[in-house]
């Protein structure tokens, strides 16, 4: 169980003259998972980017373990909170192991030697994400669900307490976005790790997060447990969808219907 | 909370790292001693046949007669010019390739190089410049050229493939500039012009290789002490940034150390064509892509213009500059590149 707050005060944010944040005031779960939720440019990935200081905020501020996240040093940053964004980029030819193995570089310096902790950190990750067989494999030749996995081992490699993903289940089919999702809660639960994550599938999202977000035109909408925040009126105010929502058998978690226009017994 | 299994893990891929990088070190040192052989053999052969004893004897500063002139005026700058010139063509390459993931953004295609040649040949033709004047306006004209292409290429971000093509499109224009320019010129400044035109080794002479022997160690060090950055930044700029690297400024440091290191060597040998594009992924068929490429790219550049030079004085029916013969070397690799990328449907 890991103690470090991540809290947003009053964050504004966007880009070039474009504002996208409209003061955003949070405060995050420290040791539990944190699932971002909103429309289509809602604010999303940017309320991530700017937590996570790769974007500079114009107004507010981000605070981990009460000081100002963009003036702490980037490498000490690094080795507290991680961030896997949403289409990173292998490089050419690179294997898994290698690909896993930069995680590690906030804990080097210029000239600081490779050593057998680095080693464990990188065969732990690929061990929790069960990369481990595809060790010497190029990372272009794996499939999407694998690719991720390799990614998630990444930043686990990094060895952060506090880990932001941006929609770290889009373009998988279903197995996959369960695989994934159930690998970070394995995280959550094994290390303590904070996880905060942007997600796309309400339902996904009210099954797995402890503390659910909604983001509506750049403004925080609501936060807390998913059976406070996932309702119809939610739904309604943040996606404007009509939807029924029911009680998941599984889970016991509220689960969304959705209301079209067609198919819905009426 | 290492289990038998992590450990085991651990174990196997400390080994699989120790073996590549040994692979990795026999190759650099294969490339080092190749290297120091050619140079070894450019000073001892040429139209006539010196004996290794005599070379030694010279380069030690004794005055041989017969070889005192061929090894120690002749021979001994050229290979010193041809050796600093491809280890600075071929780190900057390299940065620049690794630093914009494209092996089509060296500073050769993008029109950095041409800065240097345009600025030169107009400082000849119109301003009567010559000597150190025309290197030094040389070099700021590639830097401004530089930073044009980096704020015409910049919206939000740098994106490789449109600072290519922004590049491509300066490269031309400044093509157009140099071809203007000499049918301005007279024929007495045509020949000085001409050197910055077409990379030669030729005639090299302390006096122009001194400047370029103190800016290598200089920006190639500034280089190599950001190669794990420059690695990191291959992931992508979030990425780099989420594992701490300072994006912004390795990018600026980087931006400016290997642009002057390329100004620099064409001051020196002129824009010896395509070694800064050939050389990283020359480099990458030996040592694979797991660590840096720059000093393996440094080495195999100056490889390059070593053995081309040797080949374009003495293995052709008759004597040409070493940048044709790279030339002619770069630009089937050139197409090679574009026809894969169409094939993998991907972009530039």
């Amino acid at each position: 169980m890991t103690d470090h707050t991540l809290k947003v005060e009053r964050l504004f944010a966007g880009y070039g003259a474009r504002s996208v944040l409209e003061g955003i005031d949070l405060e995050l779960l420290p040791g539990k998972i944190t699932a971002i939720v909103g429309a289509n440019a809602s604010g999303k990935s940017t309320l991530l980017r700017a937590m996570s200081r790769l974007l500079a905020p114009s107004d507010g501020r981000v605070l981990l373990d009460g000081k100002a996240v963009h003036q702490l040093p980037a490498k000490q940053l690094a080795r507290t909170m991680g961030l896997l964004p949403q289409s990173p980029i292998a490089p050419d030819g690179i294997t898994v192991s290698d690909l896993v193995g930069r995680g590690r570089h906030p804990h080097h310096g210029t000239f600081s030697r490779w050593s057998r902790t680095d080693d464990e950190a990188v065969a732990a990750a690929m061990h929790a994400t069960r990369t481990s067989d595809l060790a010497d494999r190029p990372v272009d030749e794996l499939s999407g669900g694998q690719r991720q996995r390799v990614w998630i081992a990444m930043a686990l490699a990094q060895g952060t307490d506090v880990l932001l993903l941006d929609e770290p289940t889009t373009f998988l089919d279903v197995s996959h976005q369960v695989e994934v999702l159930d690998i970070l809660t394995d995280l959550n639960r094994t290390r303590g790790t904070t996880i905060v994550m942007v997600l796309h599938d309400l339902n996904l999202a009210s099954r797995y997060a402890d503390q659910l977000v909604t983001l509506c035109r750049g403004c925080l909408h609501l936060c807390g447990e998913p059976c406070n925040v996932l309702t119809e009126q939610t739904v309604r105010e943040v996606f404007g969808m009509e939807c029924r929502v029911i009680n998941d058998p599984l889970s016991g978690r509220p689960h969304m219907l959705p209301i079209g226009r067609h198919h819905t017994g009426g | 909370m290492t289990t038998p299994a992590v450990s085991q893990l651990a174990d196997s891929l400390a080994v699989g790292r120790r073996r590549r990088l040994v692979r990795r070190q026999v190759v650099i040192w294969v490339l080092l001693v190749s290297l120091l052989a050619g140079f070894a053999l450019t000073l001892m052969l040429g139209q006539s046949y010196t004996p290794p004893g005599d070379v030694v004897r010279v380069l030690l500063g004794e005055n041989v007669p017969g070889a005192s002139f061929t090894v120690g005026r002749r021979r001994l700058p050229r290979a010193v010019m041809s050796i600093v010139a491809g280890l600075s063509f071929g780190l900057a390459g390299a940065a620049y390739q690794t630093m914009l993931r494209n092996t089509l953004a060296s500073p050769d295609i993008i029109g950095i190089s041409y800065g240097a040649s345009a600025a030169a040949v107009v400082g000849i033709v119109f301003f009567g410049l010559s000597g150190t004047s025309v290197s030094t306006l040389a070099i700021l004209v590639s830097l401004a050229v530089a930073v044009l292409i980096y704020v015409l290429a910049f919206k939000g971000g740098v994106n490789g493939t449109r600072l290519i093509l922004v590049g491509i499109g300066i490269a031309a224009l400044l093509e157009s500039v140099v071809a203007y320019t000499l049918m301005r010129a007279g024929e007495w400044n045509l020949q000085e012009a001409i050197r910055w035109l077409s990379g030669s080794v030729n005639g090299a002479t302390w006096g122009q290789i001194t400047p370029l022997l103190i800016a290598l160690p200089v920006f190639g060090g500034i280089l190599l002490s950001r190669a794990r950055q420059l690695e990191t930044l291959r992931m992508g700029d979030d990425v780099a940034a989420a594992l701490g690297v300072g994006v912004a400024t390795t990018r600026i440091v980087v931006l400016v150390a290997a642009t002057v290191l390329v100004a620099f060597a064409t001051a020196a040998a002129g824009p010896i064509s395509f070694v800064a594009f050939l050389a990283g992924p020359i480099a990458t068929q030996f040592v694979g892509r797991a660590g840096s490429l720059l000093i393996p790219s440094a080495l195999t550049g100056a490889l390059l213009v070593l053995v081309g030079d040797y080949i374009g004085q003495f293995l052709l029916p008759s004597r040409y500059p070493v940048g044709v013969i790279t030339g002619a070397l770069g630009a089937p690799f050139l197409i090679y590149l574009i026809v894969r990328s169409n094939r993998t449907g991907g972009s530039l």
